[in-house]
């Protein structure tokens, strides 16, 4: 059985996936509501892995939960909390249970956490971990031995396109694209006309882009993200429009936003598809996507 | 190359002192001294600071490198107020207090905490250049290796969290790719960061190093 979702990249359509954030203990309640309500409306639902490396449910657990609903999982990956040995090891576990899908990540810092005195591992980068997901669809592991029952990923990475330098990251997204990466999903974008500019080099590589698309829910989390998320720039227009929602209506003018956001992309092919992060407020995703005309 | 100390908070050196009454002080007339954590000053100090608390300093003493085999003789020199003390407390960097611990047999004590082999780049600042990692690949990231100064220790390149040229962690350090990204630019020689860097080897020089030249 391959990835469903693999087959969706390669169909042409426009692809639409979201995302799942696990729950900081078992309480699991909201998390299957969650995958519930969006399991029929997107393409996939990625699984964060300890995001912003704060401790969580794991995400291969989320992934499960998603196979068990009839729903199809992206599993984050990052490099931060496994050596080597646990990557590959959590590989054939996830490919052992069904899971197919899986994104290659370096991992926030651990200073930016909940574990603040934790070790970071990167044992592995990003790069070298899609190298690793090949090998071991190739039948062996990265100590050279052979496995008795090999895998087979839909493997992609992610990109930030309003990096700044930005050439340093076009190289990292090259080689991502050489170890086998082929979706990529980015972080935020707010600027169309940036990203269409990155677009243009990206389109040299026979991957598929899914632009990031975070959910604004005030003017104050704009303006934070853009003063304070490396990677991420929100235009100022953007920035007043949320700020002169009428009072209480600032996450609809967000679901707007975004929904047209999304809109433009795909009438006018910038990309391949999106990946909508609402990031606490998975509920109104299926707004998005009304909004988008999806 | 130095041994960048910093002393540990006085509180948690009187907790390591504990019951012991009677000390002397060992400090170092290298790195210690330059990075003023274990010169005289420092120990002179350390001592009025004691004494303050009712200890008793039998002797100090700053040896010239605190982790040679001068540290022998100077713990002979000294015998007499050492077999005076309970214990010794050292104001050197941890191959310092390794040294002493193996000329006596009396409890060691550190004064302060070792955070890296560094370099001076400016008058009172120092920084890690370099994690003896035991496989150097200076050669292909323009001098600047990014195990030690990339906070994750990226062999392929940066991050995302890489912010106008600084580190998501500390909007006060640089980011190392960048900085490596620019110096290999300026030489022409951007090639190299497109090549594929694979895992590091970890093992290189397996814990405990050692090294026997024959």
């Amino acid at each position: 059985m391959t990835s469903s979702f693999k087959e969706v990249l390669d169909s042409g359509r426009f692809v639409v996936t979201s995302e799942i954030a696990p729950p900081k203990g078992t309480n699991l309640e909201t998390m299957l509501h969650h995958i519930e309500l969006l399991k029929d409306k997107v393409d996939a639902l990625n699984v964060t892995d300890h995001q912003s490396s704060v401790m969580r449910f794991p995400s291969i657990g989320g992934c499960l939960a998603i196979k068990e609903n009839g729903g199809e999982p992206i599993l984050q990956m990052t490099c931060r909390d496994r050596n080597r040995m646990a990557l590959q090891a959590e590989l054939l576990l996830a490919y052992s249970r069904g899971i197919r899908n899986v994104l290659c990540l370096t991992g926030d810092a651990i200073p930016v956490g909940d574990h603040k005195e934790a070790k970071g591992v990167f044992d592995l980068d990003s790069v070298q971990l899609l190298r690793a997901v090949h090998l071991l669809e190739s039948g062996s592991d990265m100590g050279g031995n052979e496995l008795d029952g090999a895998v087979e990923f839909c493997a992609g990475a992610i990109v930030t396109p309003e990096a700044n330098p930005i050439e340093p990251q076009l190289i990292k997204f090259e080689k991502k694209v050489e170890s086998g990466a082929v979706f990529f999903q980015t972080q935020a974008v707010y600027d169309l006309d940036n990203f269409a500019r990155f677009m243009q080099h990206a389109r040299r590589f026979p991957v598929k882009i899914l632009a990031g698309i975070v959910l604004l829910s005030s003017a104050r989390m704009a303006r934070y993200m853009t003063e304070n998320v490396p990677g991420i720039f929100v235009p100022q227009d953007l920035i007043d429009e949320m700020a002169t929602a009428p009072k209480g209506e600032a996450l609809t003018r967000g679901i707007e936003i975004a929904g047209r956001m999304i809109a433009a992309l795909k009438k006018e092919s910038i990309c391949d598809g999106v990946h909508i992060m609402a990031i606490g407020k998975e509920e109104v995703v299926p707004d998005i996507l009304a909004a988008a005309g999806l | 190359m130095k041994s960048i100390t910093r002393q540990k908070p006085f509180k948690e050196i009187q907790e390591q002192l504990g019951v012991f009454d009677r000390l002397f002080i060992v400090g170092c007339g290298t790195c210690a001294t330059v990075t003023q954590t274990g010169g005289i000053d420092q120990v002179t100090e350390m001592k009025d600071r004691l004494q303050e608390l009712g200890k008793r300093v039998t002797g100090w003493t700053v040896i010239p490198i605190a982790c040679d085999e001068m540290t022998e003789e100077s713990m002979k020199e000294n015998k007499r107020a050492i077999e005076e003390a309970d214990c010794i407390l050292v104001m050197s960097c941890a191959l310092g207090v390794h040294r002493v611990s193996l000329y006596i047999d009396r409890p060691v004590i550190p004064a302060l905490d070792t955070l890296f082999l560094g370099v001076e780049d400016t008058p009172g600042f120092f920084r890690e250049v370099c994690a003896q990692c035991g496989q150097c690949i200076l050669g292909q990231t323009a001098g600047i290796c990014p195990l030690t100064m990339c906070h994750k220790g990226l062999v392929n390149g940066p991050c995302g969290g890489t912010n106008n040229g600084k580190c998501e962690v500390d909007n006060e350090k640089d980011c190392a790719w960048t900085l490596i990204y620019n110096r290999l630019k300026e030489q022409g020689r951007l090639d190299l960061m497109r090549k594929y860097q694979p895992p590091h080897n970890f093992q290189a020089a397996p814990r405990p190093k050692t090294l026997k030249i024959s």
